[in-house]
């Protein structure tokens, strides 16, 4: 499904401040993969989502998505198949519009003239009651009088509205309360299970890096230091991943946020 | 001059400069953009309309006016998007540029007299000879094309395209990363606000029946005053309200500046008034915000807490 060959991308070149956040990386997955990445603090996770989704161009390198080159693709044009959830949950969403005119915009139904209709309403409606939150009773208020939990939820029912070829979480529930930040991920597993979704994950929790998904990836200065999927990644657990770390990087983890449990 | 005959004056003030309220409405309060090229604009729909109706043709005029304020928008939102140009910066250029442009359109004047030409306030006035509402031909013109912007707006608002230019001056981080692009929606938003400005324009110039090159002089502080009392008396809800709210905003505004001149303020004192209102409308909620602040350092200076903490 996604295919990135050799990217690279240094920013500040040519300052004292030049860094390499992509080193020559190669990254191939497939169809329905749900892939969790871990790393440590500038790794270069969030620069590989920002080059995927095309919040920048890279330097060198190509990036495919089902077979369609979009390494030079604008940014909104890759998002009609990119999903994308970001930390913080204020960033998904339009707070000084309704809940409903915020689903209008991510549902992409009609042309541009067109407006929320009768059936609309009604599905936005049935969407919204499977994240159990009570939103569907909300539709007319404003996504500025909602939680960051029920935010982030929102974002991910928008994100995933128009079944996305690629959906992106970086780190998506990290800034929520452990128990909203639970409820949240479960509905991110029910949903991409359920579309059959493509799926990177940068996660901080090593637990749901390696119970997540099917395939889990280590980065480390903008490479992929490790690569596990299938029956090894089945028996690893989170002390054998902390070891596989400093055996690929020669350095122990070290990630401000890391949870070991 | 009667009192109501001082309503009916702002009140036909009003809803002309109520247009580039409105437009101010779609580019300020929903795309987030501060035109300053509001007052270049709204002379080029003056000078334009006014070059149009002398040459016979007195509703072509009108629609002229407004493509020229589509155009002029277009430009700003060129330069704030495709060139780099800071959004502030490039609402004064077109502004500056706008002033020659004026000029030449007058035709190297700086003033243009219409007071033998067919306007559509004329139009309306003798189509309304001898019925009772004769005197009243200016209001019912400038109340047609309010009415006309205002249910536009809140129709236009509705579509998806309308949700895209909110969400663009909502929460542009979203935008960013969603299918909408930022570029189209601000190019959009801005042409059709800047038609508005240019239409307001043209319909001030035609019902004084004459037009300067500084017929826009501060209309943008004038017109923003509006929106923001405008938003005192309809600050949420739904679009279509709020952009009513905006009309009455300029109807106050003009009520309150013409009561002002019976009480012999002086007329050129208009433009401090409604600067004197924007930072009023704009510095209150912030001020209010400081407040604790302003509290707590009181206290520590001169307060008990002072006292305490010496001892």
């Amino acid at each position: 499904m996604l295919r990135v060959t050799h990217l690279s991308k240094t920013f500040n070149p040519g300052t004292v401040n030049a860094k390499l956040a992509l080193d020559d990386l190669s990254l191939h997955v497939a169809p329905g993969d749900f892939v969790t990445i871990i790393g440590a603090n500038g790794a270069g996770k969030s620069t590989l989502f920002n080059a995927v989704s095309g919040s920048f161009i890279s330097d060198s390198g190509k990036i495919l998505l089902d077979g369609a080159d979009i390494t030079l693709m604008p940014e909104f044009k890759r998002a009609r198949v990119i999903g994308r959830l970001f930390q913080d949950p204020m960033r998904g969403s339009a707070p000084g519009m309704t809940i409903e005119e915020n689903l209008a915009l991510a549902a992409g139904r009609g042309g541009w003239l067109s407006t929320v209709s009768k059936t609309d309403k009604k599905l936005f409606r049935e969407r919204l009651a499977l994240l159990d939150m009570g939103l569907e009773d909300r539709m007319q208020q404003q996504v500025g009088l909602l939680s960051g939990g029920q935010r982030q939820a929102l974002t991910l029912m928008m994100a995933t509205f128009q079944a996305p070829k690629l959906l992106l979480l970086d780190e998506h529930t990290a800034a929520l309360d452990p128990a909203t930040a639970e409820k949240v991920l479960k509905l991110t597993t029910e949903i991409v299970a359920e579309k059959n979704l493509t799926c990177l994950m940068v996660t901080h929790n090593m637990q749901s890096a390696l119970e997540l998904g099917n395939r889990t990836v280590m980065m480390d200065r903008g490479r992929i230091i490790f690569d596990v999927s299938g029956e090894e990644r089945a028996k690893l657990t989170v002390a054998d991943l902390l070891e596989q770390f400093k055996i690929a990087s020669g350095k122990a983890l070290d990630n401000d946020r890391m949870l070991l449990t | 001059m009667s009192f109501l005959s001082l309503v009916q004056t702002a009140l036909e003030l009003g809803l002309i400069s109520s247009l580039t309220v409105l437009a101010l409405f779609l580019s300020y309060s929903m795309l987030n953009v501060c035109d300053l090229s509001t007052d270049g604009c709204f002379t080029l729909g003056a000078t334009v309309g006014a070059v149009v109706a002398l040459s016979g043709h007195p509703y072509l005029s009108v629609l002229a006016a407004m493509a020229a304020g589509v155009l002029s928008g277009f430009i700003t939102a060129i330069l704030q998007t495709k060139m780099g140009v800071n959004s502030l910066l490039a609402g004064i250029i077109v502004n500056t540029a706008l002033y020659s442009v004026n000029i030449a359109v007058m035709g190297n004047s700086s003033l243009l007299n219409m007071n033998k030409t067919d306007t559509v306030f004329t139009k309306m006035q003798s189509l309304l000879k001898g019925t009772f509402l004769s005197g009243q031909y200016k209001l019912i013109v400038a109340l047609f094309f309010v009415i006309l912007v205002v249910v536009f707006l809140t129709l236009f608002l509705r579509t998806r395209l309308g949700l895209a230019i909110r969400a663009t001056g909502n929460n542009p981080d979203m935008v960013r990363s969603s299918s909408i692009n930022p570029i189209m929606t601000t190019i959009i938003g801005l042409c059709i606000a800047n038609s508005f400005t240019a239409l307001s324009g043209c319909l001030l110039a035609q019902s004084q029946k004459s037009v300067n090159i500084d017929i826009g002089t501060g209309m943008v502080t004038i017109a923003l005053a509006s929106l923001l009392i405008g938003g005192i008396f309809v600050s949420k809800g739904k679009i279509g309200l709020r952009a009513v709210g905006a009309v009455f905003g300029a109807f106050v505004f003009r009520l309150v500046y013409t009561i002002a001149l019976r009480f012999n303020m002086p007329a050129f004192m208009l433009k401090l008034v409604s600067s004197v209102i924007v930072v009023i409308a704009i510095a209150t909620p912030y001020l209010k915000k400081q407040l604790p602040l302003f509290k707590r350092r009181w206290q520590h200076r001169f307060g008990k807490e002072e006292a305490e903490c010496s001892e």
